[in-house]
């Protein structure tokens, strides 16, 4: 193969940007390579050419760099990454390079990291769980094979204990599984922890960890999840397994495609972010999927931090309209996981469960809304001017966050067990609150009447 | 032949192409990615490219199709699944490239409507075609003028001259630019409903035939689910749904629940009055741009056979921030929040090709529109959702607290209108249905009542006011959970016909009066609210005619 020319007529830098002149069949989004005059190699990602000019943006940022040290070779394509399972049991960083002493990946094959996207009339309706062990998911805002639903979370939180145990846990009903975990901008206590959760999963090949730490190349972020969805299309789609994609922090990934945003001096939308955010996440979340005839499926669970706990934040907001559903953690809530369920949707759900199960989830719900209409009450009026049903519904809710929302790092629940602890809980409830279930249903799962009197 | 000289993603800078005039279609690079022509400076136009446009380069050659943005309209619409462009989808491959192979021709069997010699005028039909979907499809003439030559019965393909009227070939399959709107003879001002089967959309807040309404909801209110019913359920004969910027996993859901149904109208299949465009969120972006005009186009084009049309879009933001982002991309001064200064005209001009209308053939159809509005973190004051209610004639709005607390649809009664209401009550007074309007007004002033009240009891109390209020309270529980709570995945209740909502209501208000009575009477209003209301409130879910319920 020839050699690609090098350009050296750096004309500026700006921010994570160089604008390299005299350039020609030079093509728009191709991958290029910055050398140093140390010798370091950099790459980077063609984001306009203008007639000779190019635009380049460097992941690992201009640091260092004079007008005059810098080469730039462009490859002619895309950027592609080898794929197969050689990513199995690997932890790498941002960009895919070996972070466990190991060789670096190979593939039988490449694949452009943007990927392409998925004939919406392939794509089959996500029908099945992915059942996570933790009880407030699986009864309540269950996983749905092929969907993406975002834990929304504030700073402080245990968002990533949550993200990481979900990893660990999760699983397909036997079928084939794996986890992809691409973290971005995680502290190096965040990552360790991610890293000690998932650690027989990854011993046992079935997890790839990309590793892009708060330290390292901001710019990096742009690349690490759609490094992670190639990744995973290829161990899915290709390898037939059920694959959970978790993109933790996608506040960072944000903030990283601001910079980019104004150093290009784009005009802005919403809070300096870039008018395109909602078409650029969608690019990665909508990489979920389960395609007709073909084994396996992408599961995708981003995480994010709202910023002050705004909701209507950009990076939550916008999320939350291409997402299906959402797990929200909140501070007020005070066992862990501190996952706010009435806040939180899993929207493709009563595919994936049976009527039964969608009708505990609904009663639960109501009652849980219902006890807090109740407590809000007492703030006002007094808990002694309750009356006695809305005592119980308080007391249902104390019997909730105990018997089945609380629930240890390490444990891991058999849907079984979860739906006995709901049940459980529901029977503090008087029968006759429980018009969501059919009859034949409650006869056959709360304790007969006389057992019943007076207990809690 | 020109030549590429800029390349910023969707925004293509071409030189040395003379003839491409504004708005007509550039092929781009060597395989001829298509954009169109969005300004002209000297020798330089911009391009803006409805494909992913990785790989061209500044030197790359560019050529002028000389055709304004078109698609191609015909038989083989009902029933399909489109991009953007309405390029059929179905048969493009799993992932989707920039360059599509030309989809196979089909073969339609064509019946003559008119003999050789016959005058025409424009909009006449000159044959129709067998299985094309739900509704008779008739081949109408462009042009007025005699017809010179057609076909006798049989098959053909769709680019195979069927008639000739005047110098002009016509054929099944016809490209028709999609910016422009087809002509019509003229707007009529009678005001016709659409029945959505929506109880909250056809009791309070109706949209008439060839009207539009806007439905703003931040994320998760029902948006989406609220469109899906009415494209499964209202009484039109054609449905374009366009998804615009919205997730492939609905688009696969719709399709293949629309397959599944039966159109309770026709015994056929839903999907056969359908014509779906799935322009979904990774789905290039500026193609986003494209969509909704092409979906007008397709509602015109049946329009012109004399249906009704109704064109769903979800979500019209997103086309909205297409168009942002091209401006941007193309150094124009940004008006409120980097939308484009011409959003307003832009919107309006989208709205105001829905109508009913007497088609150039003499028949009458309408095209309704319905578009979602995303707006950023539920804030009603930006620009997009501002500006679509000042051109539509109805207004759904969502509300997240009715939908936090699972009311669905939750459509508020109280930020949402139909300007039409009044005059449409005409409508149902003329067609022998005089209650209607006595109805609506009646349960919009229990509504209204019962949030006044409701927010007073929050200060004081509902214990501490007086019997005749509680019971306005109640009244207004009544309604919203026995009438306007309509659950889309219910079996019996997803859809209400008229009737079945009517008999609700009543059934409803009568409870309403018998406890206004009795608050006057003199009975306490806890022996009012302790009355048990669940049979009536259930009616609902109950198949069997719902005057049977009452209170037990
Ligand atoms: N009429 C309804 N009946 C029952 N459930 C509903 C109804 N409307 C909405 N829902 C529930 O609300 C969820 C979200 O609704 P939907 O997808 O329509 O929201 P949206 O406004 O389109 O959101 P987005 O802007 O994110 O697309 C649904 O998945 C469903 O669980
Ligand atoms: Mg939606």
């Amino acid at each position: 193969m020839w050699p690609e020319p090098e350009y050296t007529d750096v004309t500026d830098l700006r921010g994570p940007l160089i604008v390299v002149r005299g350039v020609s069949g030079v093509g728009w989004d191709e991958y290029a390579r910055v050398r140093l005059d140390s010798g370091e190699e950099r790459g980077g990602l063609v984001l306009e050419v203008d007639r000779d000019l190019a635009v380049v943006q460097v992941f690992e940022g201009t640091d260092a760099m004079t007008r005059r040290s810098v080469r730039v070779a462009f490859t002619g394509s895309p950027l592609k990454i080898p794929v197969g399972d050689g990513w199995l049991g690997r932890v790498c960083d941002g960009r895919g390079r070996p972070r466990d002493g190991g060789p670096p990946v190979l593939g039988a094959a490449d694949a452009p990291v943007g990927g392409a996207p998925l004939n919406p009339t392939r794509r089959s309706p996500p029908a099945e769980p992915v059942l996570t062990g933790i009880s407030a998911i699986d009864a309540l805002t269950t996983l749905v094979r092929g969907q993406k639903i975002a834990i929304f979370s504030a700073p402080g939180l245990p968002h990533l204990e949550l993200a990481a145990q979900i990893g660990a846990q999760a699983g397909a009903g036997g079928e084939p599984f794996c986890v992809v975990f691409a973290a971005m901008g995680l502290t190096h206590a965040d990552a360790a922890t991610v890293r000690d959760t998932l650690e027989e999963r990854s011993a046992a090949g079935e997890l790839t960890l990309l590793l892009n730490l708060a330290g390292d190349p901001v710019i990096e972020r742009v690349l690490t999840p759609r490094l992670a969805l190639t990744i995973a299309e290829n161990l899915a789609f290709t390898g037939g397994r059920h694959v959970l994609v978790v993109l933790a922090d996608m506040t960072s990934y944000c903030e990283a495609l601001r910079e980019v945003s104004v150093a290009r001096g784009e005009i802005p939308a919403r809070r300096a972010y870039p008018g395109y955010l909602y078409s650029d996440l969608a690019s990665l979340y909508e990489r979920c999927g389960r395609i007709r005839d073909r084994a396996g499926s992408i599961t995708v669970l981003p995480v994010l931090t709202m910023p002050a706990g705004d909701m209507t934040h950009p990076v939550p907001d916008l999320t939350g309209y291409i997402t299906e559903g959402q797990i929200v953690l909140a501070p007020d809530v005070d066992v862990r996981p501190p996952i706010d369920v009435l806040a939180s949707l899993s929207r493709l759900m009563r595919a994936a469960v049976t009527p039964a199960h969608m009708d505990l989830a609904a009663q639960i719900l109501a009652a849980l809304a219902r006890a807090r209409q109740a407590r809000e009450l007492a703030e006002l009026i007094g808990a002694s001017a309750l009356s006695e049903t809305d005592r119980r519904f308080i007391d249902f809710e104390l019997s909730f966050r105990h018997r089945v929302l609380a629930q240890r790092p390490g444990e891991s629940r058999a849907l079984e067990e979860t739906m006995d602890r709901a049940w459980q809980a529901l029977s503090t409830l008087p029968r006759p609150e429980l018009t969501m279930i059919d009859s034949a249903e409650l006869d056959a799962r709360l304790p007969k009447e006389d057992e019943r009197g007076g207990t809690r | 032949m020109g030549v590429l000289t800029r390349v910023d993603g969707p925004l293509v800078e071409v030189c040395g192409l003379p003839e491409a005039g504004m708005f007509t279609l550039v092929g781009l690079g060597t395989a001829g990615i298509p954009g169109e022509v969005v300004a002209i400076r000297g020798d330089s136009a911009t391009v803006q490219a409805y494909e992913y446009t990785g790989g061209l380069a500044p030197g790359d050659p560019a050529e002028a199709y000389g055709e304004p943005l078109s698609a191609p309209l015909g038989p083989h619409l009902l029933g399909g699944v489109f991009d953007g462009l309405l390029r059929p989808l179905t048969d493009a491959g799993t992932w989707l490239t920039a360059v599509r192979s030309a989809p196979r021709p089909k073969e339609w069997r064509f019946t003559p409507a008119v003999p050789q010699g016959h005058e025409l005028g424009a909009g006449e039909p000159v044959g129709t075609v067998e299985g094309a979907g739900a509704v008779p499809y008739a081949v109408l003439t462009p042009v007025p003028g005699r017809v010179t030559a057609i076909r006798p019965p049989g098959r053909c393909a769709p680019d195979v001259p069927v008639a000739s009227v005047g110098d002009r070939d016509i054929t099944l399959c016809r490209r028709r630019p999609v910016r422009s709107p087809a002509p019509y003879r003229e707007r009529l001002e009678e005001l016709v409903p659409l029945v959505t089967g929506q109880r909250v959309v056809d009791l309070l807040l109706p949209v008439p035939r060839g009207g539009a309404a806007a439905v703003p909801g931040g994320f998760g209110t029902g948006k989406t689910v609220l469109l899906q019913q009415i494209a499964k359920w209202c009484d039109a004969d054609v449905v374009v749904y366009v998804g615009c910027g919205e997730r492939g996993n609905e688009m696969a859901d719709v399709v293949a629940e629309l397959a599944e149904l039966t159109d309770p109208r026709t015994g056929g299949r839903l999907a056969d009055r359908t014509v779906v465009i799935a322009n979904t969120s990774n789905m290039p972006m500026m193609a986003r741009e494209a969509c909704v005009h092409t979906a007008m186009t397709v509602a015109e084009h049946f329009r012109d056979m004399g249906c009704d049309v109704v064109v769903i879009a979800d979500s019209t933001s997103r086309w909205a921030e297409a168009r942002r982002e091209f401006a941007s991309r193309h150094g124009e001064l940004p008006a409120e929040e980097g939308y484009p200064a011409d959003l307003a005209s832009a919107l309006a001009a989208f709205y105001e090709r829905a109508g009913r209308v007497t088609t150039l053939g003499g028949r009458i159809g309408s095209v309704t529109v319905i578009g979602a509005v995303s707006p950023p973190g539920g804030d009603m004051t930006e620009p997009v959702t501002t500006l679509t209610q000042r051109f539509v004639r109805c207004l759904w709005s969502l509300d997240r607290d009715l939908a936090y607390s699972r009311h669905y649809p939750a459509v508020s009664w109280a930020s949402s209108f139909a300007r039409d209401a009044d005059t449409l009550a005409g409508w149902y007074a003329r067609h022998g249905i005089p209650g209607w309007g006595e109805r609506r007004r009646r349960v919009a002033s229990i509504l209204a009542e019962a949030d006044r009240l409701g927010l007073l009891a929050e200060l004081v109390g509902a214990e501490s006011l007086p019997a005749h209020e509680r019971v306005a309270l109640l009244a207004g529980r009544m309604l919203r959970e026995g009438v306007l709570r309509q659950s889309a995945l219910s079996a019996v209740d997803a859809f209400s016909a008229p009737e079945r909502t009517a008999a609700l209501t009543d059934g409803i208000l009568a409870a309403i009066a018998e406890c206004e009575a009795m608050a006057a009477r003199g009975v306490p209003a806890e022996e009012i609210e302790g009355r048990d209301f669940s049979r009536l409130l259930r009616a609902k879910e109950q198949r069997a005619g719902p005057g049977a319920a009452g209170p037990g």
